[in-house]
């Protein structure tokens, strides 16, 4: 044990830097001076921001007539965008949450960076249904209250499912992720170098001190939250899956949706954690707390989901065939692979499940060129089986006579290149704004590895 | 009994307002220290760490949070409310057909049931495990230690309740000092058996 766990020790921390250095280093990511890259990337993410704002002003004044949606295509892309950012943020809760609880010490310095992925993605997400409904300033009838109009939501439809579970994923992320982050906001009150920033940090730290019934406590609600967010992420994609499968539409009705959404979810996910974490661990020169051991153990996750999703796509076509229903059958042996948009259809199979089988070779495993591209790729693929999923399932229904081919607007596309600004503009802020690798659980992580002896007296 | 003592009384009875306060280097160094002063009949410890130290837990005796169990119950409230309240306004207040299906239909009512669950257990077990730490509290005593702000850092500070009647000004220091104390702080006035402050 004590050998094999030195040896990962190694792989994970190379250097076995002490509690101070590690400290000195990870901490510092929030007070060194602006690097040219971080203030570009800040400045082109700021001006997306701008244009989403722009387009959102636009939506909601003019309504979504501005969006390429028609009948039958109802769902465009403000659905697409919000199943692919609320599934991007699943890698996060994956792995601070379910790889904490299988003791999978790797996780442990990408694990606040990947749960920032999951909050600033669900930010996102949250804005098109919201979009969506056309009238946004009505959200709130989701919600159950006494109105005036003496009525109450239908929660037996799934649009109020979807309200509770975004809305529960995203305040639980806030919750595990701060709860986390205080014991790091605490070293950071005791280190930033300005007053003002000491003031800032000792107030989000509520006066930590790390004694031991603070750390007892503490212990056990990140344990609980993690135990808790285990079925939560599980079951929001899920219920996202369910706006698509309890209805009657060929394509969607079927009982494979909730495992095949949230594994495609989880595979988009550790796609976006590799896009990201690349060029941060470069810009921020953190090899020894993010290390190949690290990138190796997400590539094996991305060949995994890659793989489940290859399975899903297997079965739903196969499904589709057995069922006997023509819709079905027309639905996945013609329309999606020789129709309007037969390109999306190959064009998603070769991102999601030809590119990965390159992580077969470790040595593409650990070439950061070889992930980035293909979890480019990924992305992309995700991105496109939604756009298979809701578009090209809607626009060929069962008339052909009401059949519609769908055209995204400019309003569209700009929406989606927003989300994309503002997702990074808010992922810029929190590099900059709090240690992103966690300090005092790598220190522990440390610790515990190397067998520092607890027992100092006989 | 001065009103800050009064004040104070009750909070965290050991650690708050320590009579004496050692820094060690590293979390070993701070068990042997502990075990020192316990083996001269000390009790009243309190350590500050920058991150759990293993045994630490153990050697004072510290049970399991409770704090599961404030979480099992939110989480059970709140689910089942969930569900009333779903069955309430769709069976009773508002009933809504749609395609003829049942008004109380289970299985639509168990994902907001199972949401709520989650989310109120969630929320439960964070203000517990801030307000069972004693946060927020901005300022506490060993704030002024000088040093205490590497505690966050790679510092261990093992603390002594001031009312713990076992101290000894002359002899805890030199048990601290050999069992690795970097530097001994005594707050306030010592009880100091051998008569008075030196």
């Amino acid at each position: 044990m004590t050998a094999s766990d030195g040896a990962m020790l190694d792989e994970l921390l190379p250097g076995r830097p002490g509690d101070a250095a590690l400290s000195n280093q990870l901490l510092s990511t929030t007070s060194r001076p602006l690097t040219r890259g971080w203030k570009l990337a800040f400045a082109i993410c700021g001006a997306l921001t701008l244009l989403l704002f722009a387009m959102v002003a636009l939506t909601v004044l003019r309504g979504i007539g501005m969006w390429g949606n028609n009948i039958p295509v109802a769902w465009g892309f403000g659905i697409i965008n919000f199943v692919w950012w609320i599934g991007i943020g699943h890698a996060g809760t994956f792995i601070s949450a379910i790889l904490l609880l299988l003791e999978q010490h790797w996780r442990t310095s990408i694990n606040r960076f990947t749960e920032g992925m999951t909050l600033f993605a669900v930010i996102q997400a949250g804005l098109f249904p919201l979009l969506h409904l056309g009238r946004p300033w009505f959200a709130y009838w989701l919600f159950p209250y006494p109105s005036a109009m003496d009525t109450w939501p239908q929660v037996r439809s799934a649009l109020p499912w979807d309200a509770a579970a975004v809305s529960t994923y995203f305040t639980v992320s806030v919750m595990f992720w701060y709860l986390g982050l205080v014991p790091d906001l605490a070293a950071l009150r005791d280190r930033a170098p300005t007053r003002g920033r000491r003031i800032a940090y000792g107030i989000l730290a509520l006066g930590w001190r790390g004694s031991v019934q603070q750390w007892r406590h503490h212990k056990v609600a990140y344990y609980l939250l993690a135990g808790l967010a285990t079925p939560l992420v599980l079951s929001v994609h899920s219920v996202v899956s369910l706006d698509f499968a309890i209805t009657g539409l060929a394509g969607w009705h079927s009982t494979l949706f909730p495992p095949f959404f949230v594994a495609g979810a989880i595979l988009s996910g550790f796609a976006m954690v590799l896009v990201l974490i690349l060029p941060a661990r470069r810009v921020f020169g953190l090899h020894n707390a993010i290390t190949p051991r690290h990138l190796d153990a997400m590539a094996k996750l991305v060949l995994i989901t890659s793989w489940i999703v290859l399975y899903s796509y297997v079965t739903e076509i196969f499904v589709g065939w057995y069922s006997g229903d023509r819709y079905e059958m027309y639905q996945h042996l013609v329309n999606r692979p020789s129709g309007w948009y037969a390109w999306s259809f190959w064009l998603m199979l070769s991102c999601n499940c030809l590119a990965t089988q390159l992580f077969w070779s470790r040595r593409m495993r650990r070439s950061p060129t070889v992930l980035f591209a293909v979890a480019l790729l990924v992305n992309l693929g995700m991105w496109l089986e939604r756009f298979e999923i809701v578009v090209v399932s809607l626009s060929r229904d069962f008339l052909p006579s009401a059949w519609h081919f769908f055209k995204p607007t400019w309003v569209d596309l700009g929406i989606l290149t927003g989300t994309l600004g503002f997702f990074g503009l808010l992922f810029l802020g929190f590099l900059r704004l709090v240690p992103f690798v966690p300090v005092a659980e790598l220190k522990q992580m440390r610790t515990e590895l190397a067998h520092e002896p607890a027992e100092a007296r006989p | 009994m001065t009103r800050d003592a009064r004040r104070d009384r009750g909070r965290e009875p050991s650690g708050d307002r320590p009579a004496v306060m050692a820094e060690f280097a590293s979390g070993p160094a701070l068990l042997a220290g502990i075990r020192a002063l316990r083996d001269a009949g000390v009790s009243r410890f309190d350590a500050f760490t920058p991150y759990e130290v293993a045994g630490l837990q153990a050697l004072l005796g510290v049970r399991r949070s409770r704090l599961t169990w404030i979480a099992l119950v939110a989480g059970l409230v709140f689910g089942g409310g969930a569900y009333l309240l779903q069955w309430w306004i769709n069976v009773v207040d508002y009933p809504l057909n749609i395609g003829g299906r049942p008004f109380h239909s289970a299985p639509a009512f168990i994902p907001i049931a199972f949401e709520m669950t989650v989310l109120f257990a969630a929320a439960a077990a964070l203000v517990s495990a801030i307000a069972l730490g004693g946060l927020p509290r901005l300022w506490h005593p060993v704030f002024e230690v000088d040093g205490f702000e590497r505690a966050s850092i790679d510092r261990f500070w093992l603390a002594v309740g001031a009312g713990d009647a076992a101290l000894d000004r002359a002899r805890d220091t030199a048990a601290l000092v050999a069992a690795g104390a970097l530097r001994v702080e005594w707050l306030g006035a010592p009880p100091d058996r051998a008569g008075g402050p030196p």
